[in-house]
């Protein structure tokens, strides 16, 4: 049976996910999807230019792909409810990244926002994907709201500096039983490669892939990480055992013993 | 607690005489620090640090790049009003300079709006001359429901007001308020300042926190560059943008670098501000502060300014005119609050940018 990424009822075969801010021209944008061939992009509704052409990073994105606005910019539940009836209203899509950021000198997102905010939109029918710092208990919360997926952060955003939070995204992986989607402060495709080896439904990559020197050949090595990871989640039996196997085995005393 | 107590606490620390202590060694072992406490910043304000700008220069284009990616905002200055009830002697609006004076019906406003609005910019600053007689805030109130139909961010550059009128103007639209504090040296302050109610130093000073406290999105501070010694506002600015990120944690705040440009006369800067010193300057803004915006205006050549790109900026202003009317009236330069270095237009700035490998932003808020 083919793998795939079930979130609402789109199946998706590409776990590479990408945002869409920071590229040096944003013409860039369709490259990268063309070439990484990702499902899912994320957008910022606070940089829809729905009144130009030229402008509009919509018109960069292939229609193949499912669009996931962002709430960037909101600092409390209400202005991340404002911004996704407005991407609704501007045929944006139901997908939501609830992105509710009340400290913009780290950027760390605010779970507690991000959970009314989430029980308000999947109320509304809203498919709504939370980016969150990794909690467990938080985790289920959101599960019980609703959440389609839950974003647990690597790292800081924009920060490359990988995945940070792995004992906190793996508790979140074993535990729950929607997606986790790492999203934010990964920097190398080992690292999306990490991730979802971890078991996590997928991964977002922004900074790492809009500021490299070539973005298409990067969204080329993190798309193939993200297939190389997963892979070898699903064939666990490849991984090297941790421990050796010594010719006298622990245990050895017991086989007279039968 | 006021900014102005940290102000008071710095004063007595002798800035100066520990400027003139830091040495290259210093810098160096600051440089690969992730935080900077407020005396290491000033540290990269020294004389010494002036010879280590490469290296401060490299890892600020580093940290810009992940933290704002390749991408500029941009925006443009609107004058509402030139009418100014305060006599600062190193402006154009000075209210002893006799000229015509003139503030835009909303016909007009709406024809200077549209103007700027095909060029595709959805980001405004609103600036008036100093006048609550002229132009009093039920104006500007009426001036930014006009702005609304036609952009997506509005931000205020005017007299500093209460704490309910600024919420009056955020209910209205307004999301950004850019204020100077021009400097924060008090006796500076009092002798450029002869007349008006501008000369009430700590009102203008805690503006920003009030507009904070309703709940402001953006906030852009700075010190006119050559009214004192660069490296003391520089690091006032500096200090005081930290200070409002600390107490508004969810607020954009961002800082601008203004260098006194040829405006009246009479006055000429009284301190010299080198092209290297504002490099520095803001290099030293970076290292200090990774997340701070800082806004680069046109008052500095196109050189200047296509070279700076890389080094820490995130915002820069297009098509500018400091005239009232200055879009449409073809008055450009007779009126002008202070003369425009860099005169390009929209068009010639994306061009420039995408060239540079920057992503020009002309929206980046929702209204």
């Amino acid at each position: 049976m083919e793998d795939t990424l079930r979130i609402a009822d789109k199946s998706i075969k590409n776990r590479l996910f990408i945002g869409t801010g920071k590229f040096p021209d944003k013409s860039l944008v369709r490259n990268v999807l063309e070439e990484s061939q990702a499902e899912v992009v994320t957008v910022a509704l606070r940089r829809v230019d729905a009144d130009s052409i030229d402008e509009n990073i919509l018109g960069h994105i292939p229609e193949s792909c499912i669009i996931m606005i962002n709430t960037s910019g909101a600092r409390d539940a209400d202005e991340a409810i404002r911004i996704a009836r407005l991407g609704k209203a501007m045929e944006c899509g139901n997908w939501i990244k609830i992105e509710v950021i009340s400290d913009n000198k780290y950027l760390l997102p605010d779970n507690t926002e991000a959970l009314k905010a989430t029980e308000a939109l999947v109320k509304e029918g809203f498919t709504v994907l939370p980016y969150m710092s990794p909690d467990l208990s938080m985790a289920k919360r959101f599960v019980e709201a609703g959440a389609a997926a839950v974003m647990p952060l690597g790292s800081p955003i924009g920060s490359n500096r990988g995945l940070k939070t792995e004992e906190l995204v793996r508790i979140m992986v074993n535990e729950i039983d929607i997606p986790v989607i790492v999203d934010a402060g990964i920097g190398w495709p080992s690292e999306a490669a990490a991730c979802m080896e971890l078991g996590c439904g997928a991964v977002l990559v922004n900074t790492a892939i809009a500021t490299a020197d070539d973005p298409v050949a990067a969204a080329r090595a993190f798309s193939l990480a993200v297939i190389a990871g997963r892979t070898a989640y699903l064939n666990s039996g490849m991984a090297v055992n941790e421990d050796a196997k010594p010719s006298s085995p622990l245990t050895g005393f017991l086989r007279d013993d039968k | 607690m006021s900014f102005i107590d940290l102000i008071k606490k710095y004063e007595s620390t002798g800035l100066h005489e520990r400027l003139d202590s830091v040495t290259e060694k210093d810098i160096e072992y600051l440089l690969p620090k992730d935080i900077l406490t407020p005396m290491q910043f000033l540290s990269l304000l020294s004389p010494a640090a002036s010879d280590c700008l490469e290296d401060m220069a490299k890892k600020a284009h580093r940290i810009t790049l992940k933290n704002f990616g390749k991408a500029i905002q941009l925006y443009t200055p609107i004058y509402i009003s030139d009418y100014c009830d305060n006599n600062c002697i190193y402006c154009g609006f000075n209210v002893n300079i006799k000229r015509p004076r003139k503030k835009l019906t909303m016909d007009e406003l709406g024809r200077e709006a549209r103007y700027i609005a095909d060029t595709g910019l959805k980001h405004i600053l609103v600036l008036t001359g100093s006048s609550r007689s002229k132009s009093p805030l039920s104006y500007i109130k009426e001036c930014v429901k006009v702005l609304k139909r036609y952009f997506s961010s509005i931000s205020i550059e005017v007299y500093p007001l209460t704490e309910e009128e600024y919420k009056e103007l955020i209910d209205e639209g307004v999301d950004g308020l850019t204020i100077y504090q021009e400097t924060y040296n008090r006796a500076i302050y009092d002798n450029v300042h002869i007349k008006g109610f501008k000369r009430d130093y700590l009102f203008r000073l805690d503006a920003a926190e009030r507009a904070l406290r309703k709940r402001v999105r953006v906030v852009n501070i700075g010190a006119l560059l050559g009214l004192n010694k660069w490296r003391e506002d520089g690091f006032y600015v500096g200090l005081h943008a930290k200070y409002l990120q600390d107490k508004f944690p969810e607020a954009e705040i961002s800082i601008s670098v203004p260098r006194i440009r040829p405006q009246t006369k009479e006055y000429s800067p009284q301190y010299e501000v080198s092209d290297r010193d504002i490099t520095q300057l803001i290099l030293a803004f970076r290292l200090f502060l990774p997340r701070i915006g800082i806004t680069l205006s046109t008052r500095e050549s196109q050189e200047l300014r296509d070279n700076l790109l890389p080094l820490g900026i995130t915002k820069i202003s297009a098509d500018s005119t400091t005239a009232v009317g200055g879009h449409t009236s073809g008055n450009k330069e007779e009126f002008e609050q202070f003369l425009i270095s860099d005169k390009r237009s929209v068009p010639e700035i994306r061009r420039l940018l995408l060239s540079r490998g920057y992503q020009p932003v002309l929206k980046d808020w929702i209204n």
